[in-house]
């Protein structure tokens, strides 16, 4: 290659480019190269998934960063004892659920890898709905989150994973805004169960501002049956404005990591049995509810 | 004795075992001649579906019986109806036989992870006692699942005889074809739209050495069969260099006729289940009691696949890779040819 004259021609066109680029457009180099070779490694499939289907490289690149402005500049989160989430082992986050859409997951997602002196993934648990959804079944895949059901659960906190569950399910996030942070019943516990199982601790979660973004005010209960979802929201803006109506309100947000709740003093056998799990649940659920309140009082007004 | 015998890796099978010093006849048996070498094993035409096999296994009285004889797609049949004789009549006919044998000591079942069905409310591993949800299968899962039913029933009338289930997962590699590898042969491949299903692989050595330790070996039980590691399928076509065709559904007769028709790819519903959901299982158990060990990850498997047959895509890796280095050349200044 190097005798013919055409590629020296072309190199020097491309260092030029490259040098007005750098220097006179003042682009950063080393920022741009670093794009371009994840582009080449996206475009050759040169990354690796996990067995739950989750691309770090993916979730860290893209992922992230596009929901970070929201994070940042439209909810303003506050994170507070993010000290309780252990740097490396199993642990599993237990939160509250709620504002119409899940995004109370995506910003605790969110919030633990950018405070997390580790920068750990929370692996969040879905429900069965979001691996029926085209587009949104992949991207939940791909940035970690896997299926609510004991197995998975298991198999990620035995694989020494932080895991992010939201026991209220439906009932919380689709619940009216006059209910807003009042907690639903946290289902069977079975997410108590697997802790026991593999000697997790449990760390409560409580998330101020989701009940804000999408106020519920009505339910279109034979238009939801229609369409198979759990409820259809009707909220001051959807769907009255359109795709406006999906802007979310700008509510302050406070996500708040609460101590440890041990679960390795317990017996073999605990994990089956009603009382330990239903007592370990009342004692989480009632430890959100608490700390919601505190942290409602302190947050002042919503859109403060 | 090997059953299907005529097909890929039960000629690859039966010429293994042929040459083991330790094996002393290997008969490998199906309707029609094996196009591809035996090896030293001698062939006995019969009938799977009849009570040819059973005549045959009377004659040879095998002490082991392989069974490989089930299609997981319709057009090595010759059709549906075909397809399902084979699979369920074929494997009763075949188990009945072996259970009035009074030589026969194990069975081998070549089976596949398709049991476990494919789905969105499937977990994210299965492992060997997980299957479930028989009543929404269809065609080859639902197949699958009354083999093995079958299978269990042998085991239960015949306590002596040691019944190992083999569940394996995709075999691709360089020579095997399914329908799977001829999938990923097409030029443009269509796809679920929003749909990026991951699964795992086992390449096709690794497949004939796991159903030889089985042979060889006295290992009873069920156990799935899958190289290390996952691939999504975007990620698969662009190792492949395949650009995707997104289209909202496969399963439509159009989509599907279109394909059938020219004789490309035969995509049954389970595959297009396949190729919505994905699946991934559990092998634990392959490790700790099969106590097999692939050669191949899911990702070498399809890269020794891919560089045999799908070179010079359209999207191929080297062009993009060639394309990558220039672009970086410019950006950072330096020479990045020869890296």
């Amino acid at each position: 290659m190097a005798d013919s004259p055409l590629p020296g021609l072309l190199d020097r066109i491309a260092s030029t480019a490259g040098r007005v680029l750098r220097d006179r457009l003042g682009v950063d180099g080393e920022r741009l190269d670093e794009l371009v070779a994840f582009a080449g490694r996206r475009l050759t499939g040169e990354f690796e998934v996990d067995p739950f289907g989750f691309d770090p490289e993916l979730t860290e690149t893209v992922l992230l960063p596009l929901l970070r402005p929201l994070y940042r500049h439209w909810f303003r989160v506050e994170v507070r004892g993010i000290e309780n989430i252990p740097d490396t082992g199993a642990a599993l986050v237990a939160a509250n659920h709620s504002g119409t859409l899940p995004v109370d997951s995506l910003m605790t997602q969110l919030a633990v890898h950018d405070t997390h002196p580790k920068a750990r993934h929370l692996r969040a648990l879905g429900a069965t709905l979001v691996f029926q959804l085209p587009v949104v079944a992949d991207l939940a895949r791909k940035s970690g989150t896997t299926l609510a059901c004991n197995e998975d659960v298991e198999a990620l906190l035995s694989g020494g994973e932080l895991v992010g569950v939201w026991p209220e399910g439906f009932k919380g996030v689709g619940k009216p805004f006059s209910q807003r942070y009042k907690l639903q019943r946290f289902g069977r516990g079975g997410f108590v169960s697997a802790a026991l199982r593999t000697k997790a601790p449990i760390i409560p979660c409580s998330i101020v501002g989701a009940e804000e973004i999408y106020p519920m005010i009505g339910n279109a209960e034979s238009l939801a049956r229609l369409l198979g979802l759990p409820y259809f929201p009707l909220t001051p803006t959807f769907p009255w404005l359109g795709p406006l109506g999906l802007v979310p309100l700008p509510s302050k947000w406070i996500i708040e990591f609460g101590e440890p709740i041990r679960t390795d003093d317990y017996p073999p056998g605990a994990a089956d049995d009603p009382m330990v799990v239903f007592e370990l649940t009342d004692q989480v659920r009632d430890t959100i509810q608490a700390t919601l309140t505190e942290l409602l009082e302190l947050r002042g007004t919503a859109f403060g | 004795m090997v059953v299907g015998v005529a097909r890929y890796l039960g000629a690859r099978l039966a010429e293994r075992l042929s040459a083991e010093p330790g094996i002393g006849h290997v008969v490998g048996v199906d309707l029609v001649e094996p196009t591809q070498s035996i090896g030293g094993a001698e062939f006995v035409r019969a009938d799977i579906r009849t009570s040819d096999i059973g005549r045959a296994i009377d004659r040879v009285a095998p002490d082991t019986v392989v069974h490989m004889n089930i299609l997981a797609t319709r057009a090595d049949a010759g059709g549906r109806t075909p397809q399902k004789e084979i699979n369920v009549i074929g494997t009763m006919q075949l188990l009945a036989a072996c259970q009035r044998s009074p030589s026969v000591r194990k069975v081998v079942v070549k089976s596949s992870t398709t049991v476990y069905g494919s789905g969105p409310q499937a977990p994210a591993l299965f492992a060997e006692d997980m299957v479930s949800g028989a009543h929404a299968r269809r065609g080859y899962e639902k197949d699958a699942g009354e083999v093995e039913a079958y299978v269990r029933g042998f085991s239960r009338r015949r306590p002596d005889v040691g019944v190992t289930i083999l569940r394996f997962t995709n075999v691709l590699g360089p020579d095997i074809r399914t329908a799977l590898s001829e999938y990923f042969v097409l030029p443009v491949v269509p796809v679920v739209l929003g749909r990026d299903p991951r699964f795992q692989l086992v390449h096709e050595e690794d497949c004939v050495d796991a159903l030889r330790l089985a042979t060889v070996e006295h290992r009873p039980g069920i156990f799935n069969v899958a190289g290390d590691g996952f691939l999504v399928l975007s990620q698969a076509l662009r190792r492949a260099g395949r650009p995707a065709l997104p289209l909202p559904t496969l399963r439509s007769p159009f989509v599907g006729g279109i394909m059938k028709r020219t004789g490309i790819v035969d995509m049954d519903s389970a595959l297009v289940r396949f190729l919505t959901y994905g699946r991934g299982v559990d092998t634990t158990r392959m490790r700790t009691q099969l106590k097999f060990e692939p050669l191949y990850s899911t990702v070498a498997t399809f890269d020794a696949f891919a560089g045999a047959r799908t070179r010079g895509g359209l999207l191929d890796r080297d062009r993009i890779r060639a394309v990558e280095h220039a672009v970086r050349g410019v950006l950072t200044g330096e020479d990045t040819r020869g890296r």
